[in-house]
């Protein structure tokens, strides 16, 4: 089982069209998840059912039983994270900024604090339009554990590809560096870097290149936009070459991007243009390196 | 007065509008734009200063004193993340994953986890002749970004008067590294692009603004790609658009070598100009 994880470091540059067409040129011969759980829009393009859905419970928070609490305070004087408030001599959780620590609960003199487990968000298992499966998810709003959340999809990814004998994992990271976005790197076989062509662009894919590093994972990157700034999209070549990360594709700006976006379809779907076709050659291009 | 830009999407625009904005805004009022998407904090890309303060920042970890532990294994027992284990006759600690709430530390009952400092990023603090400016850059590896958001409004707030504009470049999404960010803000702007991600993930954004009571407004960026369902919703929903900002090559162009927009795109000062008589009037009345 081959799993290919694309991530971009800084948003907005293409990941997830990216990712969807990939999806489509792979039709039934791929398992695709979406771990951008905190924004999760490759449903808009591939048209999952939401045959299967189930809560994600995650981590616990804390929670005072008035009845019992003798406003002793001490809870507020071990909580790190501020998040007891003290109101007329009334002790209350600030949900959204209690970790779950259960420090408080540990020490109420009065056994006054229970840790109940959250509902942090759902997960789905669809079929997509291709007549491929999908798992994707939602995070609800505010919460943590965003990284558990992506480990779940992905486990679930896994078990999907074992039972029905399929080869290929294609998975949509989240942007940035932090805990969805490790969670969503462990155990891949190959990395999809998608950049623009922008200080930013160039800036975030060296951040989040050090991270593929941290993981020893090969790596091949797409330059989306290529020709919006031809002076940066060398020094990305050079970078790649330093870095021995394959240079799979250059995309040109365009807005058939936005365009089919807009129709709900991926590149592939859209009207003939030079952008499915690169695309086209990038998937084979990918497939070609994780099977040797 | 504090002014969050945030989005649900990334790539949305945030990073434009805060440092074109923060540019604009300082002919007008002393303002300090703080740099908040810790994970990826591209602001000081665009902004050009002299470095006035620099430092480490560190989160609080424990770590194991063998010579005291009896191996009793109540730090196992009371950490929530599995960060502390026993395995065998020794403690071992995963950092990455502790949370520092103390309670291994404090509860150990032979005071063998101290809680020593680990660096997990750097702040920074520049003056552009203009306007004030800080950012602060998470360590690759290092997880969790609420830790420095927090250190990193802490220091914004100790360092700088109550009466400065205070502008938060805040991180994309709606999960905590977001609500740490806006959470204190008077005023947040939601950056969005008229497409269906965009769309998609305004209406995120705005459930969470919603749940945190927040008041919000929007931008629209790239106007005039995609579709008008943007425009649509917001007028269904009653919120307010402060500003367009023009769907335009050259604006991407711009983008990509580091300059400032406005100063060359009149449409766009413009707009901005919209934004900062809207902000402006605010706090006159947040002062009243």
């Amino acid at each position: 089982m081959k799993e290919i994880v694309v991530v971009s470091g800084k948003g907005g540059t293409g990941k997830t069209s990216v990712t969807a067409s990939l999806s489509f040129l792979g039709g039934k011969d791929v398992v695709t998840a979406d771990c951008d759980v905190d924004a999760a829009d490759m449903h808009l393009l591939l048209n999952p059912d939401f045959a299967y859905v189930e809560d994600f419970y995650s981590g616990v928070i804390a929670k005072i039983d008035q009845d019992t609490c003798i406003s002793c305070g001490k809870c507020a004087q071990v909580c790190r994270y501020d998040a007891i408030q003290v109101d007329d001599g009334i002790h209350t959780v600030i949900p959204l900024d209690c970790e779950g620590c259960g420090y408080c609960a540990r020490i109420c003199p009065e056994t006054a604090i229970t840790m109940k487990e959250q509902n942090v968000g759902k997960w789905y298992i669809s079929t997509i339009k291709t007549g491929g499966i999908m798992v994707h998810a939602r995070l609800g709003i505010g919460a943590e554990n965003s990284g558990k959340l992506v480990a779940r999809v992905k486990n679930e990814v896994k078990k999907i590809a074992g039972e029905s004998g399929i080869d290929i994992i294609l998975v949509d990271g989240s942007p940035g560096i932090g805990c969805p976005v490790v969670s969503s790197l462990s155990g891949a076989d190959f990395v999809v870097l998608v950049t623009e062509p922008t200080v930013s662009g160039l800036h975030d894919l060296k951040r989040v290149h050090e991270l593929v590093k941290k993981f020893n994972i090969k790596s091949g990157c797409i330059i989306n936009k290529a020709d919006l700034n031809p002076e940066i999209a060398d020094l990305i070549k050079v970078f790649l070459g330093k870095e021995d990360i394959i240079h799979l594709a250059d995309l040109p700006y365009d807005e058939t991007f936005t365009k089919a976006m807009t129709m709900g379809q991926t590149i592939i779907e859209y009207k003939e243009s030079s952008l499915k076709k690169d695309i086209a050659e990038c998937w084979q291009k990918i497939k070609h390196i994780i099977y040797i | 007065m504090k002014i969050a830009i945030a989005s649900g999407k990334g790539g949305t625009g945030k990073t434009t509008l805060a440092t074109n904005l923060s540019s604009y805004l300082a002919e007008f009022h002393p303002l300090v734009l703080v740099d908040l998407d810790v994970e990826e904090p591209n602001s000081g890309l665009f902004i050009h200063g002299e470095l006035i303060h620099s430092e480490d920042t560190f989160k609080k970890i424990p770590i194991w004193d063998k010579n005291k532990c009896t191996l009793c294994g109540l730090c196992q027992e009371v950490c929530n993340f599995h960060s502390v284990i026993k395995l065998g006759n020794q403690i071992m600690v995963f950092p990455e994953l502790c949370h520092g709430c103390y309670a291994c530390s404090e509860l150990c009952p032979d005071e063998a986890l101290p809680m020593i400092s680990e660096k997990m990023g750097e702040l920074k603090y520049y003056e552009t002749g203009s306007f004030s400016f800080v950012e602060s850059k998470l360590d690759i590896g290092q997880e969790q970004a609420v830790p420095l958001i927090a250190q990193t409004i802490a220091y914004v707030e100790k360092t700088f008067p109550d009466d400065i504009v205070k502008l938060y470049d805040s991180p994309p999404g709606t999960s905590c590294p977001v609500i740490e960010a806006t959470k204190t803000a008077d005023l947040i702007i939601l950056v969005t692009e008229p497409t269906p991600f965009g769309l998609h993930d305004l209406k995120l954004a705005v459930a969470t603004m919603r749940e945190l009571k927040k008041r919000f407004a929007v931008v629209v960026n790239r106007y005039g790609i995609g579709n008008d369902d943007v425009l649509t919703y917001c007028n269904g929903e009653d919120i307010h658009i402060l500003a367009k900002l023009p769907n335009n090559r050259k604006i991407a162009e711009l983008y990509s070598r580091g300059s400032l927009v406005y100063k060359e795109i009149p449409e766009v000062e413009r707009e901005l100009e919209k934004i900062a008589i809207y902000i402006l009037n605010m706090k006159v009345r947040v002062k009243k």
